[in-house]
């Protein structure tokens, strides 16, 4: 056996995660098994028909740009990378008049701890994304484009491309698409290993070949985007969104979801649960529903607390997670953010401290250096919760964290910063309890997990 | 040096961007290298700043920028574990341990016999796969128990590659 067929043997399925019937009236995951990526899958599915339809081929009049950014815009679609905003207002910022070259970028550079949809959709659905850019490059008139794919996930990097080339093949992507006048090449570009490149600014500093240290914001991407030129960055959700809202309609698209919060979402649960994996499920669908979509808590535990957006949305106790509902406006109104929509578990017997200690040492690892309150700041959080999770905590660090956390947020260029002090105050907010406890008896509160 | 066929790939990249933006092609040059000569070596990335027209210093920020360029020869299976926090929650880290233990060394090191470096990684975006593990940058290991670590490992050694 040679050493590829050895790990080809542990590669996912995407069974565990993808193809169950844990959804609830998906649209992106529909009728997927891992088989059926290739073009002629997608197409007997209704791909492409979006294209079709925006362009006037086989019948009907073609739609203008204004009509594509207006469904859109009554969709209620919102940026699924985690900031949630509407969609359709981002595309509407682009000056379509520019003369110009003018930039389409995806962001699949997912490396959100708990985060993983964007692989599932690019590895079993990527001709979704495709479709979806192809549709926005034309509302913006954009004719080049490209897709920017976290470097670890090398595996879907390949068979994103290996769809880029079925596409251009077939005259879906390339000069004159499908016959019309509208052109637009799209290309996949990798990242190899910076959690920093997330943000949009890093992702085009990396695009054009430099370290991923982010812009000042303004001027914003819709004015001085990739090499400076006007730019519309996306994630991968988002556009895969796309080719179902011009098909169906943006009343029908809303009206999945609940007002302000159009159509569905991929939650990637992750953390003490029977079932981790990927659910896509109507936006207002109860958190309590989308546990029990991952099977429910681990048997034998309790729910304790949930990270609902990836791991720099301030955590939840359960007793507020139970009430929520999954969509932006309800994870707010609680207290924290729907982000990327991956939710961490975690149940009864897990130790905050520890669990806290682990993600600042990540936001210290990832924080590019560029503003000083975010790289000093980081390493602060991270070397004061070291020291209470391993007993040398003193009783005013509690107060110390939150300050230092105060300190970094809103004062640097990028929400690295932000991203590093939320979970510090919403874990004192929530369990201070825990972390008092650590400081007094230099040992965990609960039973301590591996 | 770095051969032809890289040399290929590398072209392949560069026909990605405009013509004046050939410096948009550095890191997926610099993963070719790496591929070919398991690590990003300062006469690689002169090369690499040759061909791209880039000064040998702007790609060596790039190689240090990003984690997964190896600064340093590894050994011939690089072994990437994830532990953050979801994968704390699933085994990370007693996958980890367990790694160090078959192998006999710690985070960061390489075996004797030249075959394996283990390195603890960040996310790496296959949270609900966990226990997950990352081969060489580009073969994702997902649900690695300790019963699929040993085939994997003793699997790696019996094919006799060194």
């Amino acid at each position: 056996m040679t050493a590829q067929h050895i790990l080809s043997q542990f590669r996912a399925t995407g069974v565990q995660t993808c193809f169950h019937d844990r959804h609830i009236s998906p649209q992106i995951l529909l009728g997927l098994n891992g088989a059926n990526w290739r073009l002629k899958d997608y197409e007997s599915r209704g791909g492409y028909q979006a294209l079709r339809k925006v362009l006037g081929i086989g019948g009907g009049e073609p739609m203008t740009q204004d009509q594509v950014i207006a469904t859109v815009k009554e969709s209620a679609l919102r940026g699924r990378g985690g900031a949630g905003f509407p969609t359709g207002l981002k595309w509407s910022f682009m000056p379509r008049q520019f003369p110009g070259q003018k930039y389409l970028v995806c962001n699949s550079d997912e490396g959100e701890p708990g985060t993983c949809k964007d692989r599932d959709i690019m590895e079993f659905n990527p001709h979704i994304v495709i479709e979806g850019m192809a549709i926005a490059a034309f509302a913006m008139g954009i004719s080049v484009g490209y897709n920017y794919i976290h470097g670890e996930i090398f595996s879907t990097y390949d068979r994103f491309e290996e769809a880029l080339e079925e596409a251009r093949a077939a005259g879906l992507l390339g000069n004159n698409i499908l016959g019309s006048d509208f052109s637009f090449q799209l290309h996949a570009a990798h990242g190899f290993g910076a959690y920093i490149c997330g943000e949009e600014t890093a992702l085009l500093e990396s695009l054009e070949g430099k370290k991923g240290q982010p812009r000042f914001k303004p001027p914003f991407p819709a004015s001085f985007g990739l090499y400076g030129k006007p730019t519309t960055i996306n994630n991968t959700e988002t556009f895969a969104a796309v080719p179902w809202i011009i098909r169906n309609g943006g009343q029908a698209y809303l009206e999945c979801g609940k007002p302000n919060n159009g159509g569905t979402k991929i939650y990637s649960v992750s953390g003490d649960v029977e079932l981790p994996g990927n659910f896509e499920v109507p936006m207002g669908t109860p958190f309590s529903k989308v546990l029990e979509l991952a099977g429910g808590v681990r048997t034998g535990r309790k729910l304790k607390a949930v990270i609902p957006g990836g791991s720099s949305s301030p955590v939840l106790p359960a007793s507020i997670m139970m009430d929520c509902t999954m969509d932006y406006d309800s994870i707010a109104k609680a207290g924290s953010m729907l982000g990327s929509g991956a939710v961490i578990v975690l149940d009864d017997s897990r130790c905050m401290v520890k669990s806290l200690q682990r993600l600042s040492y990540f936001y210290m690892h990832e924080s590019c250096g560029q503003c000083t309150p975010c790289r000093e700041g980081t390493g602060w959080l991270s070397r004061v919760v070291d020291r209470i999770e391993n007993g040398h905590g003193r009783p005013s660090d509690m107060d110390l964290l939150d300050s230092v956390a105060e300190d970094i947020q809103g004062r640097t260029i990028c929400a690295l910063g932000d991203a590093a002090a939320m979970p510090v105050r919403a874990m004192i907010k929530h369990f201070r309890h825990e972390f008092e406890y650590h400081v007094e008896h230099k040992t965990c509160m609960v039973p301590a997990y591996v | 040096m770095i051969s032809e066929a890289s040399k290929l790939r590398f072209a392949r990249e560069v026909a990605k961007y405009p013509a004046d933006q050939r410096q948009s092609a550095v890191m997926a040059c610099l993963a070719i290298a790496q591929q070919e000569l398991g690590y990003v070596s300062p006469e690689a990335e002169r090369e690499i700043a040759e061909y791209l027209g880039m000064s040998p210093m702007a790609v060596h920020e790039v190689t240090t920028f990003y984690n997964m360029y190896n600064q340093r020869p590894v050994g011939k299976y690089k072994l990437n574990v994830c532990t953050n926090l979801p994968c704390q929650l699933r085994e990370g880290v007693s996958t980890l341990k367990y790694l160090e233990a078959k192998l006999g060394i710690s985070m960061g090191e390489t075996t004797a016999d030249g075959m394996f470096t283990l390195q603890q990684s960040e996310c790496l975006g296959a949270c609900a796969d966990s226990p997950v593990m990352l081969v060489n940058d580009r073969s994702m290991c997902s649900f690695m128990t300790p019963e699929k670590l040993d085939q994997l490992v003793d699997g790696l050694r019996a094919t006799g590659e060194k």
